[in-house]
Formats: C-alpha cells, sequence, structure tokens
C-alpha cells in the first residue's frame, strides 16, 4: 500500500463513510479496486471482507478488475436500443469474448453499457476512448475492432 | 418511571399496548398474526420482504408494520382489500423468480415461503420468471451449503452472522438482479472467516441455506455387511429430535432415539455423553494442573468447534488458553477405534463412527485433517500406509438428518417404547447430559473438579448462577478456600465481551465456558426447525430433567469411563489420552 493510501487510511479511521472515501481514492489511483488492497483495508479499518465486497459491488463506480487499455462503451439509450444497440453489444460480447464490466482476457478492451452518450442522431452509437462511432452496424464491429488490434 | 400504555386501534377494536413496539410485535401481542419472513424479533430489521404492510388511517402509503413503530391513538387495519393486494403482489413478485423445486427441497416441510404462500392463498402466480441469472451454488464448506437461487434476499442470515455471532463471513453483494449474499469474492464459504454454526440456517426463510447432506454416505456404510457401524448421539439432540416427528418442543425421548437407532441397523448404538464424561475427566484435571503449576488461565472450554475456528481467526493470541482437550464428538471416535476395537476385537478399519449432533460446525470439526489419531494409533501395528488413511469420525448427521432417516425406515417414532444404550461406550452420568445446555460444560466440570480437590462429596449439585439464557453467567465457587471465578458466554459476539480481556491478561477469570450457538447445543445450527419460539427454554428444562433422573450425576462417578482408564488410559493427562484425545490449534487467515 502507498504512504499516501495509509495516510488516507489514518486520517479517515473511524469516521462515518470512511470504507467509501478510501475505496474512491483507489479506485481513482488504479482504475480499480485491487483485491490484495481489499485484504490491507480490512485489517486496518476492522471492516469484514464481505462488507467491502458489498460496497465494492453495489456501486458501478468500483472495479474488481484492472481497466483494458481501451475503453469501450456502447450506448444502450432508448434511441440507440431501438435502433438495434443490443445487437451491437451482443457481437461485441462474442467477439471479445467477455460480459459487460469486464476486461478482456489480454487486457487490451474493457467493456462497458451506459446510457446515452449525448447524440442520438447518430444511434446507434458506441466510443472507444475518446473516438465516437456513429450508425454503428453489426458488420463493422470486427473491422472497428481490428485497427486497436493492430497497432498493438 | 414506567412509560404509560398506549391506546391504539386495530382492525376497529381499542387495546392498550406496551410503548415501543413495532406495529407488526403490538399486533402480534394481541393476538393478530401479520405474516413476514424477514422480520426476526430483537435482531432483523431490514423491512426487505414486504409482506407484512398494514394500512394506517392518515398515512398516504401502507406501512411495513415491521419497522413502523406504534403511536398513541394510531388506527391501524390488517386486513383491507388494499393490504391483501399489495401482500399478495409482493408475494407473488417473490414466487416468481423462486425455483419451483419444492417437491425435492431440503426445507419442503419447514419452508416459510411455501407455507406464506399457502396460508395466503396463492395459488397462481401472475408473473412469468424473467430473470435467467442463474447463480452457482457454493458447496465450498463441508457444513453448509449456499444456493443463491433459492435466497429471497431477506437479510436474516446476514443479521444473524454479524449481530449475533460477530462473525460477519456473508454480506449482501452487487444490485438489481444481481443481488445476492455471498461471501468475499464469491470465494465460497469455506474460504471465509465462516465458523459453520448454522445460525443462519436456522433463520432462512427457504432452502437458499442447508447443511451437507450425509445421510447417504451413512446409509451406504449400514447397508455394506463388511463395515461395524457405530453411532455416538449428542446430549442435545435427544431434548429436541422429538419436535421433527409432531412431539412438543421439550419432549425427552432418549431411550425412544437409541431403538430408532438400532432399527436403523447400527452395529452398537452409543452415547456422546459417555465420551462427555471422559472430557470432564481430561478437562477437570488440565484446569487442576493448570492452577497447581501456574499453567495458562483462564482456561477456556474447547467443545464447541464454532468457537475454535472463530478463536483461530479472530483471537489467535488466546489460543493457548483453549483447552487441548478434544470435543466429546471427537474423543468418541478415537477411544472406539482404539479402546473399543481392541477390547472386542474389531479390526479399526471396519468400523465406521457416525455421530449425532446439534450442529453443523461438528461436520467441519470431524474433517479437521488432524483428527486421525487412531489411524496413527494403528499405524505401526498393523502395517497402514497412507491410503490407508481413516477419520477419527467418519460422518456427522444433524438432529435434523437423523430424523430424516428415521423417517425413511418407515420408523413411528413418538410410538416406540425406548431401549437402553449399549454398553460400555453408551453409560454416562447426568454430568454429561447438561453438556447440551449453556454453562452444562462448566457446571459438570466443578462438580468433578471440587471432589477431586477436597476429596468430599459436593452437598448440592446444581449451579443456578450457571443456568438459564442470559448471553453471559458469571459466578464464584469456593472450593475450601480456593476461590475459583468462573464465566461462560453463549453466542459468539457474548464470547468476544469476554475474550478481549482475556486477550489483554485483564480477565479475571480462571476457567471460561464458551459455547457459539444462542443456548448452547441445544439451540445449535443443527437442531429443529421449530415453530415454537419457546423451543429453547422448553428444551433446557428437559435437559436438566434428565440430570436429575440419572442415577449418577458426576462424571468421575462414570463405571465405564473408569473401566477405560484402568483398562487403556491409565489416568487422566497420560500419555495416550495425550495422543488420543488432545489436539491443538493453529492461527487462521481469512481469506484461505
Amino acid at each position: 500500500m502507498n504512504p499516501e493510501l495509509i495516510k488516507l487510511v489514518e486520517e479517515w479511521k473511524g469516521k462515518d463513510g470512511n470504507l467509501i472515501m478510501i475505496l474512491h481514492e483507489i479506485q481513482n489511483h488504479h482504475g480499480y479496486v485491487p483485491r490484495e488492497l481489499s485484504l490491507e483495508l480490512s485489517k486496518m479499518l476492522d471492516i469484514p471482507l464481505a462488507r467491502i465486497y458489498e460496497v465494492i459491488t453495489f456501486y458501478n463506480f468500483f472495479k474488481l478488475s484492472p481497466p483494458g487499455k481501451h475503453l469501450i462503451r456502447i450506448c444502450m439509450g432508448t434511441a440507440c436500443y431501438l435502433r438495434g444497440a443490443s445487437l451491437i453489444l451482443e457481437e461485441m460480447k462474442n467477439i471479445l469474448g467477455v460480459q459487460e464490466g469486464q476486461t478482456t482476457k489480454d487486457g487490451l478492451f474493457y467493456l462497458d453499457v451506459v446510457r446515452c452518450l449525448g447524440c442520438c442522431g447518430l444511434a446507434p452509437v458506441l466510443m472507444i476512448d475518446n473516438k465516437v462511432y456513429g450508425k454503428v452496424k453489426k458488420s463493422e464491429i470486427a473491422d472497428i475492432l481490428s485497427k486497436y488490434i493492430k497497432e498493438e | 418511571m414506567k412509560e404509560s400504555k398506549l391506546s391504539v386501534k386495530i382492525d376497529g377494536k381499542s387495546y392498550q399496548v406496551e410503548p415501543g413496539l413495532a406495529i407488526l410485535d403490538a399486533c402480534r401481542n394481541v393476538g393478530i398474526d401479520i405474516p413476514t419472513l424477514c422480520y426476526l424479533k430483537g435482531l432483523s430489521k431490514e423491512a426487505a420482504c414486504s409482506i407484512c404492510l398494514v394500512e394506517v388511517t392518515g398515512a398516504k402509503a401502507l406501512m411495513r408494520s415491521c419497522v413502523t413503530p406504534i403511536n398513541n391513538g394510531m388506527e391501524i387495519y390488517t386486513n383491507t382489500e388494499r393490504v391483501r393486494n399489495a401482500r399478495r403482489i409482493n408475494l407473488e413478485l417473490l414466487l416468481a423468480g423462486h425455483p419451483k423445486e419444492c417437491l425435492s427441497c431440503d426445507r419442503s416441510e419447514t419452508c416459510e415461503l411455501r407455507k406464506i404462500a399457502f396460508d395466503m392463498g396463492i395459488r397462481e402466480v401472475r408473473f412469468p420468471k424473467t430473470s435467467k441469472t442463474e447463480f452457482p451454488i457454493d458447496k465450498t464448506s463441508v457444513s453448509i451449503i449456499r444456493d443463491p437461487n433459492k435466497c429471497i434476499l431477506c437479510g436474516r442470515c446476514v443479521s444473524v452472522c454479524s449481530s449475533i455471532q460477530s462473525v460477519q463471513a456473508i454480506d449482501f453483494s452487487g444490485r438489481g438482479k444481481a443481488s445476492k449474499v455471498t461471501t468475499f469474492f464469491d470465494q465460497g464459504l469455506a474460504s471465509s472467516v465462516c465458523v459453520n454454526c448454522g445460525q443462519c440456517l436456522l433463520v432462512c426463510p427457504t432452502g437458499a441455506l442447508t447443511e451437507q447432506n450425509e445421510t447417504e454416505e451413512v446409509w451406504k456404510a449400514l447397508f455394506d455387511p463388511d463395515k461395524f457401524v457405530v453411532v455416538e448421539v449428542a446430549p442435545a439432540v435427544r431434548a429436541a429430535i422429538g419436535e421433527e416427528f409432531a412431539m412438543p418442543a421439550g419432549s425427552l425421548v432418549t431411550a425412544k432415539l437409541a431403538q430408532a437407532l438400532r432399527k436403523l441397523g447400527f452395529s452398537k448404538v452409543f452415547d456422546t455423553q459417555f465420551s462427555a464424561d471422559l472430557t470432564i475427566m481430561e478437562e477437570g484435571y488440565e484446569l487442576i494442573s493448570r492452577i497447581k503449576n501456574k499453567g495458562v488461565l483462564p482456561m477456556i472450554t474447547s467443545c464447541s468447534p464454532g468457537w475454535i475456528k472463530f478463536a483461530e481467526h479472530f483471537f489467535p493470541g488466546i489460543l493457548p488458553h483453549i483447552s487441548t482437550c478434544k470435543s466429546p464428538q471427537q474423543m468418541f471416535g478415537a477411544i472406539a477405534k482404539t479402546y473399543y476395537a481392541k477390547k472386542y476385537n474389531i479390526d479399526p478399519r471396519k468400523i465406521i463412527v457416525v455421530s449425532i449432533m446439534p450442529c453443523t460446525a461438528k461436520k467441519f470439526e470431524a474433517k479437521r485433517p488432524e483428527m486421525k489419531d487412531a489411524f496413527k494409533y494403528w499405524q505401526k501395528d498393523l502395517n497402514l500406509k497412507k491410503e490407508d488413511e481413516f477419520y477419527d469420525v467418519d460422518y456427522v448427521l444433524t438432529t435434523r438428518e437423523a430424523a430424516r432417516m428415521i423417517r425413511e425406515a418407515g420408523i413411528n417414532f413418538s410410538n416406540l417404547n425406548g431401549e437402553d444404550f449399549d454398553e460400555p461406550l453408551g453409560i454416562s452420568t447426568g454430568a454429561a447430559v447438561i453438556f447440551g445446555a449453556t454453562g452444562g460444560v462448566m457446571e459438570a466440570a466443578i462438580r468433578t473438579v471440587h471432589e477431586v480437590l477436597t476429596g468430599k462429596e459436593l452437598e448440592k449439585l446444581e449451579f443456578n448462577a450457571l443456568r438459564g439464557l442470559d448471553g453471559i453467567k458469571v459466578c464464584e465457587v469456593d472450593i475450601q478456600g480456593l476461590k475459583l471465578k468462573v464465566a461462560v458466554a453463549n453466542g459468539l459476539s457474548n464470547a468476544r465481551k469476554l475474550l478481549k480481556d482475556v486477550g489483554d491478561n485483564k480477565s479475571p477469570y480462571a476457567f471460561i465456558e464458551i459455547m457459539t450457538c444462542p443456548g448452547g447445543c441445544l439451540g445449535g445450527g443443527g437442531q429443529p426447525f421449530s415453530a415454537d419460539g419457546e423451543a429453547k427454554p422448553k428444551r433446557m428444562e428437559t435437559i436438566y430433567q434428565e440430570d436429575r433422573n440419572k442415577p449418577l450425576r458426576k462424571s468421575h462417578q462414570n463405571p465405564a469411563v473408569n473401566a477405560l482408564y484402568k483398562e487403556f488410559l491409565d489416568k487422566p493427562l497420560g500419555e495416550k489420552s495425550h495422543h488420543l484425545l488432545h489436539t491443538h490449534y493453529s492461527r487462521r487467515q481469512e481469506p484461505l
């Protein structure tokens, strides 16, 4: 555990809501909450592991596994949904071999589902990192992904 | 000053009720039952099931009666069309997501969900099952199986595990349709701090929590002509198993139980009470030795395997305080496969020891890797190899599992005349019976320690300060000037209160008894699901009644135990005892 985190834990020890505050810091720093840090937190704060796991799994903000190099966000908002976003999501899951909220084995992609990216005119929409792909067809998914794979 | 009673109207009738109650309890107190699947008096206030809705005049929405305090002048309706419709919709929603496996479910007969659905007249569920999520079943524990698919998320198990036991192995996880009760990282109970006490299982309204069923293995052994299958029965079982056969709570069925087990086909029907007397000899002498030789005090009892695992996880620093004596279950196994096998010339490899326990943690205890002392004893003489290895106790059945076997065999339990246990391992004294109630091990130990130290007979055998259902009981015993302060705790959150002082070397006590379950073994996680809320005090009274009825009431008077020392063990704490009857403990970490 890094010294900054230890300082934070000391600061928040015994205060209400301390677990969430500390988990936030860990999530921001690591991009997820590593299992080993949960184990350490449990000892330092005297909070049962099952309770820590409850908090991590309740809030979407906290992740249990390391983020992928590229973040894929598929919009399932109303407009995108009506224009077939679920087909896009299924295709994505098939190609990547992961479920939403998971990172591919090679660590390259993290698949997330979001509600409305604010460009409904382009539905169905997906984003990879900061790039938006609009009016996406199921048949284009493999092509789109291959660009990122080739970069490696 | 005592607060005055509140005037309320329930279903149009005026009542005076105690202040500070939830509407649900106030209604129940005046004889109006309100159905609930999550509420447990004094414990669980999750307000999760939404079945206990009532209408309160002036309130916009229907109120959950389990969490709404009753106020003066309140007008409550428990059976209106609105209440009925809302309760039924909520119940149907729960049923829609629930597996329809009632015919083969372990809790079929005792399921609260099924019973409430039946009582509320639900004959059709309007909602189809939409969620296809199948959660994996957690079978990692040797004691308890968790099936999240049957869970209705009432939260009772989480409450019991944290408030009563202060273990907190399980909690909710996820949200929405992914919600479930689980352990850290879904690793399973075996990798968690779970102490296997089974209190969660006792409060579970459905079949989501059940014991690991070992009846199949026991049947197989019973039908195997090559095996010599002996059974040992724990004290608390005889005070409760009658409830499984529609007898009232507190029915004493010792003789019926012995007969039923013989009918099942056990070669010998023995008694864990025999080895409870043996435990008192070893533990009593251990206490005397610790006092005389300025050993580690207070000494803490070691009979309750949930408590042992709890200490190994949460209080590793105090392990030297715990008596090195094995529990009666384990002492029995070790003696049956050595002394008994020798005396009656039976190949120990052919002996199968089945124990019937009020406990789920005993299943874990029997499978602790160190519990193979009979094997070690014979290893050289019989030239045993690694693959011949056997446990001291082969199978552990809960009270409920034993009852199932008796039913399956078509034995009309309540009409049996009754028979005695077999000799010699079925002989016991009253001191052994009371092991089944919190405070009993302490009382039994004092009866023996007092007489060994003074050489005089005790005038009064009953130590009333150590009896009853209080969480912590203390008492000072005067043994010819030697003042012995003792304490008894039941329920691990109560134990925790005494243990802090032990860890800080500030404990005023010389001897502490700890039982994992509230009430002691009579309230164990392997006991019948009782419809009688007052079952525990009744079982307790039965246990003390059995003690009073016994001709011998002190462990050191047990003739079979004395013969065992004379013929085999030599003396308490002797060389053979050390190998067969004593054990050690070690620090555990979570996750394992």
